[in-house]
């Protein structure tokens, strides 16, 4: 009964911080035409009659169609569903605070998140790490002249997987298994991905000239709380990019669901440059209150319903 | 032979790992957001006892070990095989030396222990929480003395050794938990 005190008390803190910062609150469908073509995420369906819809596991295609028909700043407390994501640390159903700048870049975007998160842990000891030195402090090698030999030779050597995996693959492997682990306690900001992890992010160069991902994750306890982008607004490379989804998706053999057509119009007809990221507010609920799991935090955990 | 995906096995499946039976201790799902989702389980080798770990990719197919576990009735050991009844069918196992294992010195006939079959034959055994069995060795009993809390040696029937306490003597019947070796008290009847 107490957790769902202190979850009216975060939400009720999460809009009190928008509010002071001119940022719009809006309500976008959890339902919708598209499934997610992430290869690492699976739509639930739903059944309307004739063509099914989808939960969304985002609400990212309809906050960027609102910023492209010219909302400003804006975010959203919502509900968010990935099919068979179950666990300590995951329910298929979560609260998802996602929120997207006009004209940030990343950084003034991490500048944000660290904002909000002061004012809900103010104790709480904050650092930054670029990806590619964490990786190579721990793994003993740079992740992006890495070859795919060596990345499943660390597989081997670190973690208990036995097999072969992609180079993104073997990244999240080794990120979520050997490096965040080790991870120190407090608030944790990692910056500039491989650029097989862009997801939604922009590509840019690093001082070397390698190419890196705009894109940074935020660590609380070395638990993943928040990722966010310095948002893509190109609709060609958007396309490109779905098209690269939906081929490894048919060669992974999962379902190849259609482009959101729609999304595509909204960044043809012009997305403002922007900043923008997804928090976990079950997570962060989690860390409020000392719990272990998310179904402690959950008014009705999976298993309850 | 039926296969689980990675995605669906639990604690107590049990399944095939380098061509052993191994059963499913501990499951937990690991997943970057909008990363690859994993498996990572702790497996314990029903053959060798071993616990490991092991990762798997999500969606990834383990075959499903032929492993059930049939309550039996002990019968009896000639020596080589130890003999065990299942009390509805009527239908015998005999288990070698290998899958009774340590189980032997708590085997007294008529007990019900759990046999973990495997293909057809018995794997391992597990016998009762509790046993009651008599002592058949043991230094004299010391009379009267129920309250120094000293222990001695004493030897079971079955061929155990535990502690038991000092005013115990050779012929009496004990309750012993078989997981801990240890003495739970005098059993009267």
């Amino acid at each position: 009964m107490d957790h769902l005190a202190r979850r009216a008390q975060l939400y009720q803190q999460v809009r009190a911080y928008f509010s002071g910062q001119g940022v719009l609150e809006v309500d976008v469908p959890v339902i919708g035409r598209s499934a997610a073509l992430d290869p690492n995420l699976e739509s639930l369906a739903v059944d309307n009659g004739g063509q099914p819809f989808y939960l969304q596991t985002s609400p990212e295609y309809f906050m960027k169609r609102l910023l492209a028909a010219g909302s400003g700043s804006i975010y959203a407390l919502t509900r968010a569903f990935r099919r068979a994501e179950q666990g300590r640390l995951h329910n298929p159903e979560f609260a998802l605070l996602e929120w997207y700048r006009l004209g940030y870049d990343l950084q003034q975007l991490i500048e944000d998140v660290l904002a909000l998160l002061k004012t809900l842990l103010p104790e709480a000891q904050v650092a930054l790490h670029g990806y590619a030195e964490l990786f190579e402090r721990h793994m003993g090698c740079h992740p992006l002249t890495a070859s795919l030999a060596e990345l499943n030779q660390l597989v081997a050597q670190h973690t208990s997987y036995r097999g072969e995996l992609s180079r993104s693959q073997a990244f999240d492997l080794l990120f979520s298994q050997v490096i965040e682990p080790r991870l120190p306690a407090g608030i944790q900001v990692v910056t500039h991905y491989p650029p097989e992890q862009a997801a939604l992010a922009q590509l840019a160069r690093d001082a070397t000239g390698r190419e890196v991902a705009l894109r940074f994750e935020v660590y609380l306890d070395g638990v993943e709380l928040a990722n966010g982008y310095q948002e893509l607004t190109d609709p060609l490379e958007q396309r490109q990019r779905f098209a690269a989804d939906q081929g490894q998706r048919a060669a992974a053999g999962l379902a190849v669901p259609a482009m959101d057509e729609k999304f595509l119009a909204a960044l043809a007809q012009g997305l403002p440059a922007c900043s923008g990221v997804a928090l976990g507010l079950d997570r962060l609920l989690m860390r409020l209150v000392g719990a272990q799991s998310l179904a402690e935090v959950m008014p009705f955990g999976w298993d309850a319903l | 032979m039926a296969s689980y995906s990675s995605n669906e096995i639990r604690a107590g499946y049990k399944v095939m790992l380098d061509g052993d039976p191994c059963s499913i201790v501990e499951v937990e799902f690991v997943k970057p957001g909008k990363g690859q989702a994993f498996t990572r389980v702790r497996v314990k080798n029903l053959k060798t006892g071993r616990v490991v770990e092991r990762t798997f990719k999500s969606g990834e197919s383990l075959e499903a070990a032929d492993v059930m576990d049939m309550d039996m009735q002990y019968l009896y050991n000639d020596g080589e095989f130890w003999y065990f009844m299942h009390p509805e069918s009527f239908e015998q196992a005999q288990a070698d030396e290998n899958s009774v294992g340590d189980a032997a010195q708590w085997l007294k006939e008529q007990d019900t222990c759990v046999v973990t079959m495997y293909n057809g034959a018995p794997l391992s055994v597990t016998p009762p929480n509790h046993v009651v069995l008599e002592i058949v060795e043991t230094d004299p009993g010391l009379r009267g003395d129920t309250a120094t809390g000293g222990t001695k040696p004493a030897k079971l029937v079955t061929g155990a050794v535990i502690k038991v306490p000092l005013f115990l003597n050779v012929g009496d019947v004990v309750r012993v938990d078989t997981r801990s070796g240890e003495y739970l008290g005098r059993a009267r009847d």
